[in-house]
């Protein structure tokens, strides 16, 4: 209850109409570059750090705060109309929502993703409000050899995403593994496939190889097909906002994607990829409907990876502000802004800095419901983008993820890798390869690699450290029945029908 | 060159300064416009002392205005060639580097050196912090050798990347008290926050990073700083360094300014005013104070041969990990 009194003085501080001046700012400027490819928070905030020096730091936190989940919220809209997602974490929402978005229903996943991000930013909001200290508890307790066990689990997912032929998905994923392979080795310090560049010493950003297949990607596909005189022209079906069927299609994946997303996102070496990946993997296995996977578009593989993205964008605030621990760049970014107010953000913050942090968790609670009255109503406007000829729309994503990739790290070697990708995403596309196991390869292989390296350096080499820590056990074995629990079902079925069909005839 | 605008404001200060307020003479901007380079991306420890001199130096009216330029990458190598390259002779230009660059560049095996710019000034230092879990039997600096002199395999060490400042320090504490620095334990973190997180959850023996980044978890009582590499005690924190426990071990991770190459004797020595009055300033030292940084400024010609000492000392020690060649 304690924390429910110091939330009502937090809405004081963020009721104030300077504080929801900024929040407003906050979640607009958010949406905006969550909707332009190449350009993310993290960026965002650390071009707006010498603000620092001119405001309080309340509403400075208030304003970064509404970044974070405002693009979290924009990130959606570029991958569901246009397939061309501007960050990793909403590469799986491409998968569906775009599918969606071309037999017709673009209002829908746009409304199923703002509203499910809505529900997944409150739900994980109250988590930062009454679970923090449980959470961080428990994300604590995730030592290597566990972070390794919930790679290994991440992997089965990559089964969800292969395509109509594994052989094809496999070589996605593998190409995945050898960009993510680039640069020096965190654990030895030596570079790998740098070429000599000194560029690639820092490894490739994933951020230039999601625009770079994805947006250039497709411009380049769009742009071959309009060509050969083959325009699509994307019909907008029904109702533009979601059915009573859409909503109860939507409301399970979303609190599921929720209960991925918040404690995933809360731990150290987490991240917003890891749950979105589970959660898109859980809803094609749970659906009644899988045959919409991949084919019309399938609403739970939106609203659940969805969910899943912005409660851990929720999760990442709770060791940031109980423990002072960044968990991702983002949040490092808003710990530097901190100590440039010469706060020092770690277990004491909540007792020294009260007012701020209950002011920031109560302004998330009012940048949330800005963000869905923001959004909603947009999505009318959105769709329209699909009406705009090819040729102009096409020309403008190619500029703003030019200037997008060039803004994150001045280098033209980084522009250049863009096109590249954006080639060989091309060729993909032509030749049926799946571009989404190329990314979820490039984020899991260097993670589960380094994690596996470190729990075998702390245990001396000893193997069994993967089978005799309980987490970490566990997760192998749902890796396990994910993986081969569904292949069991079928053969014992079969078996069954086996039994009984001779004696029926 | 000037532009019209600067012009005029340029000589109306000059005007102000002469005629009517004579005691504000020294109050006229030393170089009027700079341009910080800062070799990594935004966020980061040289990004904030760029943008901190930035802001200090404007509220003094040592400049007019500032321009911070970032490229980021591969421990600064990556941004060193472009600033030699493009700023040559450019008095107004300046780069915020610091030891960590040393030390990339001696990794990386980089063709352009720190010998090719101008050093200016050394500006800060950050000492690093040797930190051990709250319940860890390890008590102090001496029980920390014993272990490691025991077996150094056991005694996993978290902190940030391979050959970085952390793993640098544990090389030289495992040389000060005979142990080879190659049979060292060393898991490196992305972060701080990860070797933190490592630390807190009880995976790792110890850690090593900035004090900074440790003070908060120490005073409440999460983990126990049990040395820090400063050369003597510091104010106002309660932990013997390292040399006083008989490790005989001092390394501060600094960071300085340097100019670019072909820059004149005058250009470079208006620079260094430039920092002497901005490390003078009551501003600057409060800036220090409030982001946990040691002022330890040290200019021209004793700085020139201080890099070069430190270098070769890094060279040594990353040579003794088995990191550089």
């Amino acid at each position: 209850m304690e924390s429910l009194s110091s939330l009502v003085g937090g809405f004081g501080v963020a009721l104030t109409p300077q504080n929801l001046m900024w929040c407003l700012v906050g979640t607009t400027l958010g949406t905006a570059i969550g909707v332009l490819p190449g350009l993310g928070p993290g960026l965002t905030i650390a071009l707006l750090l010498p603000i620092t020096f001119k405001v309080d730091p309340t509403a400075a936190f208030i304003l970064f705060a509404g970044i974070y989940y405002g693009a979290m919220y924009g990130g959606s809209t570029t991958s569901i109309l246009l397939n061309t997602p501007g960050e990793s974490a909403t590469i799986v929402t491409a998968l569906e929502g775009n599918r969606m978005a071309r037999s017709g229903r673009a209002g829908a996943a746009l409304a199923t993703s703002a509203i499910g991000s809505f529900v997944a930013g409150t739900v994980g909001t109250l988590g930062i409000t009454f679970l923090a200290p449980v959470v961080v508890d428990f994300a604590l307790q995730f030592g290597p050899a566990e972070y390794f066990a919930l790679m290994v689990l991440a992997f089965v997912t990559v089964s969800a995403v292969l395509g109509s032929s594994a052989v094809r998905g496999l070589a996605s994923l593998f190409l995945g593994f050898y960009l993510g392979m680039i640069g020096v080795d965190l654990q030895t310090g030596q570079p790998r496939f740098s070429f000599g560049l000194f560029e690639l010493l820092d490894g490739i950003s994933v951020i230039v190889v999601a625009v770079g297949l994805f947006a250039v990607g497709e411009t380049l596909y769009v742009a071959a097909r309009h060509y050969a005189g083959r325009d699509e022209i994307v019909p907008l079906k029904g109702s533009l906002y979601m059915t009573r069927e859409e909503w109860s299609r939507s409301w399970k994946p979303w609190i599921r994607g929720t209960l991925l997303g918040f404690p995933i996102g809360a731990m150290p070496a987490g991240g917003a990829e890891v749950p979105t990946f589970l959660s898109y993997w859980l809803e094609k296995r749970l659906s009644r409907r899988p045959e919409e996977f991949g084919t019309t578009g399938a609403i739970e593989g939106v609203a659940g990876p969805e969910a899943a993205n912005n409660a851990s964008a929720a999760g990442v605030l709770v060791p940031m502000l109980t423990l002072g621990l960044p968990t991702s760049a983002t949040a490092a970014i808003m710990l530097s802004a901190f100590q440039s107010y010469g706060i020092n953000p770690g277990p004491l913050l909540l007792q020294s800095q009260g007012a701020l942090v209950w002011g920031l968790i109560a302004s998330l609670y009012v940048a949330n419901v800005m963000l869905l009255v923001l959004n909603l109503p947009l999505i009318g406007l959105w769709v329209r983008i699909l009406k705009v000829p090819p040729p102009l729309l096409y020309a403008g994503i190619l500029v703003f993820a030019t200037i997008g990739t060039y803004g994150i790290s001045n280098s033209v070697v980084d522009l250049v890798l863009l096109y590249i990708l954006g080639a060989v995403g091309f060729l993909m596309r032509r030749f049926d390869f799946p571009t989404a196991p190329v990314i979820i390869g490039m984020i899991l292989g260097p993670l589960a690699e380094t994690e596996f390296r470190r729990a075998m350096t702390i245990s001396n080499g000893d193997w069994t450290v993967f089978f005799t820590h309980p987490l970490s056990a566990a997760l192998l074995a749902l890796a396990a029945l994910g993986l081969l629990g569904p292949r069991i079902y079928a053969l014992l079925r079969r078996d069954r029908r086996a039994e009984t069909s001779p004696r029926g005839a | 060159m000037f532009t019209k605008r600067e012009f005029l404001k340029a000589s109306a200060l000059a005007g102000a300064a002469g005629l009517i307020l004579p005691r504000f003479a020294l109050a006229a901007p030393v170089i009027d416009q700079i341009q910080l380079f800062v070799p990594a991306a935004p966020g980061g420890g040289w990004d904030q002392t760029a943008r901190a001199m930035e802001q200090v130096l404007r509220s003094e009216g040592l400049i007019g205005g500032a321009q911070v330029t970032n490229v980021g990458g591969a421990g600064g190598t990556v941004g060193l060639p472009r600033f030699v390259s493009q700023y040559r002779a450019n008095g107004s230009a300046m780069m915020v580097g610091g030891m960590v660059m040393v030390g990339a560049i001696v990794a990386n095996k980089a063709a352009v050196k720190l010998d090719q710019t101008t050093p200016i000034a050394r500006l800060t230092g950050e000492f690093l912090a040797l930190v051990v879990p709250a319940q860890s039997p390890i008590k102090d600096a001496k029980d920390f050798v014993a272990a490691l002199k025991a077996d150094p395999a056991k005694v996993a060490v978290a902190g940030g990347s391979a050959g970085g400042s952390d793993h640098i320090l544990l090389g030289m504490i495992a040389k000060a008290s005979g142990v080879e620095p190659q049979k060292i334990n060393y898991v490196p973190y992305a972060g701080g926050g990860q070797a933190l997180a490592a630390l807190l959850g009880n995976q790792v023996a110890g850690g090593i990073s900035g004090y900074g980044e440790f003070a908060e978890q120490v005073r409440a009582g999460k983990l126990r700083m049990i040395g820090i590499s400063a050369d003597k005690r510091q104010p106002g924190i309660d932990v013997p360094t390292l040399k006083e426990q008989g490790v005989d071990v001092e390394l501060f991770n600094w960071r300085g300014v340097f100019g670019p190459p072909g820059l004149s004797d005058a250009d470079r020595k208006k620079q260094v005013d430039l920092v002497e009055k901005l490390v003078a300033s009551k501003a600057w030292q409060d800036e220090c104070v409030k982001r946990d940084w040691t002022s330890i400024p040290l200019t021209g010609d004793a700085y020139a041969a201080f890099v070069k000492e430190d270098t070769a000392r890094i060279e040594a020690i990353l040579k003794d990990l088995g990191l550089a060649s």
